[in-house]
């Protein structure tokens, strides 16, 4: 019995690789018929921080999100076992110690201990955090390394909907069916410069502005990202360029100079508490609300909705069982 | 309990509702707190036609009343064109009108703001002037048609409470019928407690909650906060004096034990 899977964003393909992984026969349908920019996880930061998103996100991403490291690099994604450094400027040090105080698994860094991680920050910040645990990946790369995994195991990814939908991962386009779902803006940039090298995704934070640079290899970073209560999937502000730019400019000045490579916006899916759920209604079942986690989440969510299919556990972020319409 | 513009609200608190972590938790500390007004901003959510309906509906949800704001505007002019849009989106001629003079300091600007007011006021909105504390502005706004004034304690975001104490007891002496909320500034339930045993009628906090550990517990702390400076205020305090003055007469104690 083949089970269909909708939708080869993060989620999708997250799920098809899993399944597969346990002699699972699937079918994975995306009408763009590869990973590309019509799923918001191509715009992702790909940063596997579930410490750091301990400063808001609630217990269950702090746990799920340990196991994303792992799970990404058995299923051919290069992973970067660097931590997370997190930086603040001068008046906002009190943001640094708010952010210690809200979160787990860190270690505090005086200057030289900051110039030791990333010698291009040597100076710039008297105080910071380290999250040695934590990874980060290159979305894209990831993503393509799923469906190349799929496609060894004669998966490919087909234009046209299945007839029958086992599983919809469709993201924010699942709202027809999902009521409470909403979109939550964000914007980021791929910049290029060879003036700054960092080895590890590094957070600025500020009480307005937050902002992130998650290095990606030959002198191009991605800085993200807004957060905005919005489902518009595009356009870009002014001013939220500006902020970002502003922020990475105070972060390095040589960000002045880079090359600006790309500018990206989407919406991500969440659900009011911003936690992800499964859901069976009928004969399909969702698995949607990974929010800003979608890389962080998506192997947890994959787990538990396999599970699910091939021992009947009922997983914990499961919020409706409705199996009979 | 405070009366704005012939409504009166069933709490001296009212919330912003920017910066949660989730929607979820925002409406939680909605409950725990019993505020009666829910402060939303329009600038960013805007985005193209209703992208911020989502949003909007949950806010709609909390069943309290909406005063959208101008957040984010730094003219008279964009003040208004948020204003009539947001009329639109919530139904309301209540206005919190917020003009921004510097972008770093977020000081509203007080020539503009008292341009917009007039305009919107003209136009039939009920506006609720973010300003300083300064007693020329609040004559001139209330010239403008506002019926509400909303001063700063300190700016946006700093959590600093009341940084110049005379200045607002001086506005609350010099216009002592006016309808007055202290709006941003404030960090701790105290410094809510603080303003309104000045005589304030109402606080409005946003980040103070949204950003603590815990919102719903803050939202609740500054809800009693606020309720207990208002009791206080009703309950006529005693006068501070410099001597002590022993609340147990001396009378009859062996004084050279």
């Amino acid at each position: 019995m083949t089970r269909h899977i909708l939708g080869a964003g993060v989620m999708g393909l997250a799920l098809a690789s899993e399944l597969a992984g346990r002699g699972v026969a699937v079918s994975l349908h995306d009408r763009g018929g590869a990973p590309g920019p019509h799923a918001c996880s191509w715009w992702a930061g790909g940063m596997l921080a579930p410490f750091c998103e301990g400063e808001t996100a609630e217990e269950p991403v702090v746990r799920l999100g340990q196991e994303a490291a792992g799970w990404w690099r058995a299923h051919g994604a290069e992973v970067t076992a660097g931590g997370t450094l997190v930086v603040a400027l001068g008046r906002d040090a009190g943001e640094l110690a708010r952010f210690a105080r809200r979160t787990a698994g860190h270690v505090s860094l005086d200057g030289a201990g900051v110039t030791a991680l990333e010698p291009d920050l040597a100076g710039r910040f008297a105080r910071a955090l380290h999250f040695p645990d934590e990874a980060h990946l290159a979305p894209r790369q990831a993503l393509a390394a799923l469906a190349a995994g799929l496609a060894a195991r004669g998966v490919g990814i087909e234009m046209t909907a299945p007839e029958v939908v086992d599983f919809d991962c469709r993201g924010l386009a699942a709202r027809d069916a999902l009521a409470d779902l909403r979109g939550v803006k964000g914007e980021m940039l791929v910049l290029r410069t060879p003036d700054v090298t960092l080895s590890r995704p590094v957070r600025l934070l500020h009480p307005r502005i937050p902002l992130y640079v998650v290095p990606r290899g030959d002198g191009v970073f991605m800085l993200g990202a807004t957060m905005i209560e919005s489902g518009e999937r595009g356009r870009i502000t002014a001013r939220s360029l500006l902020e970002m730019l502003t922020a990475a400019w105070a972060l390095h000045p040589a960000f002045g100079e880079a090359e600006v490579l790309e500018i990206g916006v989407d919406a991500r899916p969440a659900f009011r508490d911003n936690l992800p759920r499964i859901r069976r209604r009928g004969g399909t079942i969702y698995l949607n609300g990974l929010f800003r986690h979608g890389f962080l989440l998506a192997p947890a969510m994959a787990r538990m909705a396999a599970d699910l299919v091939t021992e009947g556990r009922k997983p914990e972020v499961m919020d409706e069982d409705r199996a009979e319409r | 309990m405070p009366v704005f513009y012939g409504v009166e609200v069933a709490s001296p608190l009212l919330l912003g509702t920017s910066q949660y972590p989730s929607p979820a938790v925002l409406t939680e500390a909605f409950r725990a707190s019993g505020a009666g007004i829910a402060t939303v901003s329009l600038r960013r959510e805007a985005g193209g036609g209703r992208a911020g309906e989502d949003f909007w509906a949950i806010i709609r949800e909390l069943g309290v009343r909406v005063l959208p704001n101008t957040a984010g505007c730094h003219s008279a002019r964009e003040a208004v064109t948020t204003a009539q849009m947001a009329r639109e989106v919530f139904g309301t001629p209540w206005i919190k009108l917020e003009v921004i003079g510097h972008t770093d300091t977020l000081q509203p600007d007080p020539f503009a703001l008292v341009e917009a007011a007039r305009t919107l006021s003209a136009d039939g909105f009920q506006v609720f002037p973010y300003m300083t504390e300064d007693l020329v502005l609040a004559d001139r706004l209330l010239d403008a048609g506002c019926e509400v004034l909303m001063p700063w304690a300190a700016p946006i975001g700093t959590g600093l409470g009341m940084v110049n104490p005379y200045g607002l007891r001086a506005l609350r002496e010099r216009f002592p019928g006016v309808p007055m909320v202290v709006d941003a500034g404030l960090g701790l339930p105290s410094h809510a407690g603080a303003v309104m045993e000045m005589g304030y009628d109402a606080v409005l906090l946003n980040t103070a909650v949204a950003k603590a550990g815990d919102p719903v517990a803050m939202a609740r702390a500054f809800a009693l906060a606020a309720e207990a400076g208002r009791l206080a205020v009703g309950a006529d305090p005693m006068p501070a004096r410099s001597m002590a003055a022993a609340s147990t007469p001396e009378i009859g104690r062996a004084f050279l034990e």
